[in-house]
């Protein structure tokens, strides 16, 4: 256990995968119940990779984020409210209803953004690199993205650049064994470490579903990015509990349910983690239940208020096509 | 014979049909075997064509469009699979710069014998990367060929006409239409192209409406005719070829043109058509030529704004009502 932590990082993060959890069960929920537009990717199972990494952060450390990115969103800080308000396509969403699931983006807290095109944030992570490199701030940028991501040819042409000119990011693939309907081995040769490894990149491979593993790396290659020894590389293996997308509900015909329950059961990231926390005496088992009751709480209100929250006047759809420009 | 079948069934029957003709004919995308595709439009055809032939691949479109027009260079007629019309940015080097132009640039030489299978449409909630409908994008590109289907009829004989061209041709499906049925008769057919299908008669408007929107103009055609306004709906099938003479002949009649096509408004299909019919048939119209695209904004998510961005059967009457006022119409 690094020195660095204390109670109270803990509980943060044991909060923090509970509040992740607790938003796509009702995500989830509103989709089923059909109330929600469009189809949105579920995060569960994989909360150890975003709030590992994003505990690591600050603020004015920047994320790009994916499809499947709720997780990150709330990681880096994102509340309920304007998270629903987005998903429902409300005036008070993160995007004023603008972007939705897809495209949630929270700049306050240094989210640039989901991304509905796989690996099309690999760019924009480079760049936000780059500008910390030329204007001094210290930010750090972590990208994130899947298994399937790494099949773009944008990340080895971002990779080589990232390497030449020793840019601060660190891009993190979470590896859930799956791209859509197809399962990783079938659409990745080799390994994915080496192919970071080949352009000099410093490759760590780490249980996704150990939150303090994560973040115990993600701390120490945060810092190092700091002091100018980034970009680094991290392939987190990880599970998605859900289908492919909310819709995606009968799979057995290319993932099993045994497959599923067996991750459920063995390596479920909060579970384990709440196990840790009891055995070390930090929590005792009911006061884990009351904070996941007044988290499920916090979620169900916010369910309430986007459901009952105002669409944005159709006069904002040409809103926003351009930024203003000072004359 | 005919039976009603889905848009998805049509182009599932098309694709195997031409592949059991040809074995030179190859498929490959993401999730297009096991999975068939996420909107579940080729189910069953690795079962019988194997996975020599329904190739899966990495997301790589890029990769992959690449690797068809070497294919279709040396011998095979690749079919690829686009999942969205949006990844068209993706791949537009391979398409534009190199599958287009390469039978102009070798003197006739070389062909590219391949199809791009893709989609296009708003309004399911996909927002602004997934929704958008770029036709336009690829018409502008001399050497592709850009088919437009309306129907799970048209969709299954341009797609034959397609795979059999030895050029290529990029497909755009409507994806709010896969499991919309119509005839489509048991014998074999082919639709070709640059031909326009003129789907319902008319003497005093003339709407010209491409892939999802040929419904909308045929939804204001059926309101306008209780108002005894007669509109002529024209399906052109096709963007590139085009089949301009039908059209002339449409507008010389009617005397008035509304054109609709889900891509933006600016700089797109609808200025092209609008263009063709301004030039050549300008002593015949009593009023300006009015074209109706998608506003000229990304597709927003919300609902409540995501309905107005696109052309509706409503505004396509309210436009006929006032150009045959004799009201002058500026496009919104
Ligand atoms: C450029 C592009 N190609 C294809 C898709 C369709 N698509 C969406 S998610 C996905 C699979 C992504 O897999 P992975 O990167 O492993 O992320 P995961 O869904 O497992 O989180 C695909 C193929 C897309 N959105 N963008
Ligand atoms: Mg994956």
């Amino acid at each position: 256990m690094s020195a660095k932590h204390n109670t109270e990082d803990y509980l943060r993060m044991y909060r923090q995968m509970v509040r992740i959890r607790a938003f796509e069960d009702n995500a989830n929920q509103l989709y089923l119940s059909a109330k929600m537009p469009g189809l949105t990717h579920m995060y569960s199972g994989q909360e150890a990779v975003a709030v590992g990494i994003c505990e690591a952060l600050t603020s004015e450390d920047k994320i790009t984020s994916t499809h499947r990115g709720h997780g990150h969103c709330v990681a880096k800080g994102a509340e309920f409210r304007e998270m629903f308000c987005e998903l429902l396509g409300k005036e008070e969403g993160y995007c004023r209803g603008k972007g939705g699931s897809m495209h949630i983006a929270d700049q306050a807290n240094g989210n640039l953004g989901a991304n509905a095109i796989v690996g099309g944030s690999m760019g924009i992570a480079t760049g936000s690199a780059l500008s910390a490199k030329y204007l001094g701030t210290s930010h750090v940028t972590v990208c994130f993205f899947g298994d399937g991501a790494t099949a773009q040819g944008l990340w080895y042409e971002v990779m080589n650049m990232a390497a030449l000119w020793k840019l601060p990011v660190i891009y993190a693939c979470e590896n859930n064994g799956y791209s859509e309907y197809t399962k990783t081995a079938e659409i990745a040769a080799g390994s994915l470490t080496a192919r970071a490894e080949a352009f000099g990149i410093e490759a760590h491979k780490v249980d996704g579903q150990d939150v303090l593993a994560v973040n115990e790396l993600a701390r120490s290659l945060t810092e190092r990015c700091r002091k100018g020894e980034g970009p680094f590389f991290i392939e987190l293996e990880t599970y998605r509990y859900h289908g492919h997308h909310v819709g995606d509900i009968n799979r057995d015909y290319y993932r099993s349910k045994d497959e599923e329950s067996e991750w459920k059961k063995v390596r479920d990231p909060i579970t384990n983690f709440g196990k840790w926390l009891m055995e070390q005496k930090i929590m005792t088992a009911d006061e884990l239940v009351e904070i996941d009751k007044e988290i499920s709480a916090d979620a169900e209100a916010a369910v309430t208020y986007a459901l009952d929250a105002k669409y944005p006047d159709v006069n904002e759809v040409s809103m926003h096509v351009f930024a203003e420009t000072a004359a | 014979m005919t039976r009603q079948i889905t848009l998805s069934k049509a182009v599932n029957e098309a694709i195997a049909e031409e592949m059991r003709r040809d074995p030179s004919v190859i498929l490959l995308g993401e999730d297009v075997a096991e999975a068939g595709t996420p909107f579940k439009v080729l189910s069953g055809l690795v079962e019988e064509f194997g996975m020599d032939r329904i190739i899966d691949t990495p997301i790589s479109e890029p990769g992959f469009m690449g690797i068809a027009v070497g294919a279709a260079m040396t011998g095979c007629r690749p079919i690829v699979d686009l999942m969205f019309g949006d990844f068209l940015y993706l791949i537009m080097d391979q398409l534009c710069n190199q599958a287009a132009k390469t039978h102009y640039m070798s003197g006739g030489k070389l062909n590219v014998p391949l199809v791009l299978r893709t989609n296009m449409g708003a309004t399911r909630r996909s927002a602004a990367q997934h929704s958008q409908s770029l036709q336009a994008l690829v018409a502008h590109v001399p050497g592709l060929k850009v088919a437009m289907p309306s129907s799970a009829y048209e969709a299954k004989g341009l797609m034959k006409t397609a795979i059999r061209d030895n050029n290529p041709v990029v497909i755009f499906e409507d994806k709010l239409m896969y499991n919309d049925k119509a005839e489509v008769p048991e014998e074999e057919y082919l639709i070709p192209f640059g031909k326009a299908n003129i789907k319902r008669e008319g003497r005093d408007v003339t709407l010209v409406a491409t892939s999802s929107m040929v419904q909308v103009a045929e939804k204001a055609a059926e309101i306008l005719s209780r108002e005894n306004i007669s509109a002529e709906v024209i399906d052109p099938r096709t963007l590139v070829p085009f089949d301009e003479e039908t059209i002339l002949q449409s507008v010389k009649k009617t005397s008035r043109a509304i054109v609709i096509d889900e891509g933006h408004q600016s700089f797109g299909v609808t200025a092209e058509i609008a263009a063709r019919i301004s030039e050549k048939a300008f002593y015949h119209l009593d009023a300006p030529v009015i074209r109706m695209g998608a506003m000229d904004v990304p597709v927003p998510f919300s609902p409540a704004l995501e309905d107005i961005t696109v052309p509706t059967p409503d505004g396509v009457v309210e436009n006929a009502r006032r150009i045959c006022r004799g009201e002058l119409v500026h496009a919104a």
